[in-house]
């Protein structure tokens, strides 16, 4: 069932977070991850991007790496579903592929 | 650290033998290397010596075992360019040990 | 040793020195090379520096490894996948790009070029299309 992406940096330090999504096909999920959690908020320079590929690959983020960094559910984007480490591994066998965005 | 004494000069290897730095090489000093490593060499070692020698430089990597076989072969015509030949003039692998005695690091790919 | 070939891809998004990143690639390449599967490279992002021509380390004290790549081909490591709009991007073309070449040896060792110009959706094709995908 298409790739899981995982992508680790924050977006406002380089273009990670933008090549995944243009790599990444319709059915792939993206899980956003340590300081890629914070392209998952709301009100960002990369919203935009996220929110236009929200309806054809599926949006997680990790739980653990908001709560670390103080986001609370309140500013995460609309459409990015939060997953605990077992979450984690769910996705990463249920996925025919992992590949990981550094 | 070790060293390989060259006509009185020292010349540092790691612990296994290969030099520490590269362009400490002189044909005096594979000799010297060879003679620790129980080789004598030929034109035939020296042949395949200079092959490594040039393909590092063209290449910046000494070639995996396989690599090396298979470009001799190429170069030198399958008399010389075979697994048997290769060990016979060094016994202990040709990469590893012509690697050494050619002032090269250890191949990409050997542990 | 398995007989069952799988595809990897190295997927390669950095620049040539300022990290580790692209010549640790490089290096997993070569060795993984001894496995015989069905490897391929990914050159998207500024990892499409790591392919340019007339690099000169030294000056700065590194292994100039931009070399090494025109020794894949030695490896059977044939196929590097080069994104185009990446390339765009940064003011480069292919001809920036240093030539690396493989021997065919079904085709009479006839000497053909490694580098596969692909399109962005082209390279999203590559990745989804692998057993296994390695980033650097």
């Amino acid at each position: 069932m298409g790739t899981l992406h995982t992508v680790n940096k924050s977006p406002f330090q380089n273009q990670t977070l933008l090549s995944c999504l243009a790599h990444a096909k319709d059915g792939d999920a993206i899980l956003m991850i340590e300081d890629g959690v914070y392209g998952a908020t709301t009100g960002t320079v990369v919203s935009d991007a996220l929110a236009s590929k929200s309806t054809d690959v599926t949006l997680y983020v990790l739980g653990a790496d908001l709560a670390a960094r103080g986001i609370d559910a309140g500013r995460m984007a609309e459409g990015v579903t939060s997953v605990d480490y077992e979450g984690f591994v769910e996705l990463a066998v249920t996925h025919d592929r992992v590949q990981n965005w550094l | 650290m070790a060293a390989y004494d060259v006509n009185g000069t020292s010349v540092e290897h790691d612990e296994e033998g290969y030099i520490t730095n590269l362009g400490d090489w002189t044909k005096e000093l594979a000799d010297v290397i060879a003679a620790a490593e129980e080789v004598d060499m030929t034109d035939e070692h020296w042949a395949v010596v200079n092959f490594l020698r040039d393909y590092y430089e063209e290449y910046q990597i000494a070639p995996a075992v396989r690599v090396l076989i298979k470009s001799i072969k190429k170069s030198m015509g399958p008399e010389v360019g075979n697994n048997k030949y290769m060990y016979e003039l060094f016994p202990y692998g040709p990469a590893k040990q012509a690697c050494k005695i050619a002032g090269l690091p250890k191949p990409t790919g050997c542990v | 040793m398995s007989e069952t070939v799988k595809k990897f891809l190295y997927v390669n998004r950095k620049a040539p020195y300022g990290t580790i990143y692209a010549q640790e690639a490089l290096e997993v390449v070569l060795i993984g090379a001894a496995f015989d599967q069905d490897v391929s490279l990914a050159f998207l992002d500024d990892g499409v520096f790591q392919l340019t021509k007339g690099q000169d380390t030294k000056e700065i004290g590194l292994k100039n490894f931009s070399a090494t790549y025109r020794a894949l081909g030695d490896y059977e490591v044939t196929k590097l996948y080069v994104e185009k709009e990446s390339l765009e991007e940064r003011g480069l073309t292919l001809d920036d790009l240093q030539n690396i070449e493989y021997e065919d040896e079904d085709d009479d060792y006839a000497e053909k070029p490694s580098i596969r110009l692909v399109t962005r959706a082209e390279m999203a094709e590559v990745m989804a299309d692998q057993d296994v995908v390695l980033s650097f």
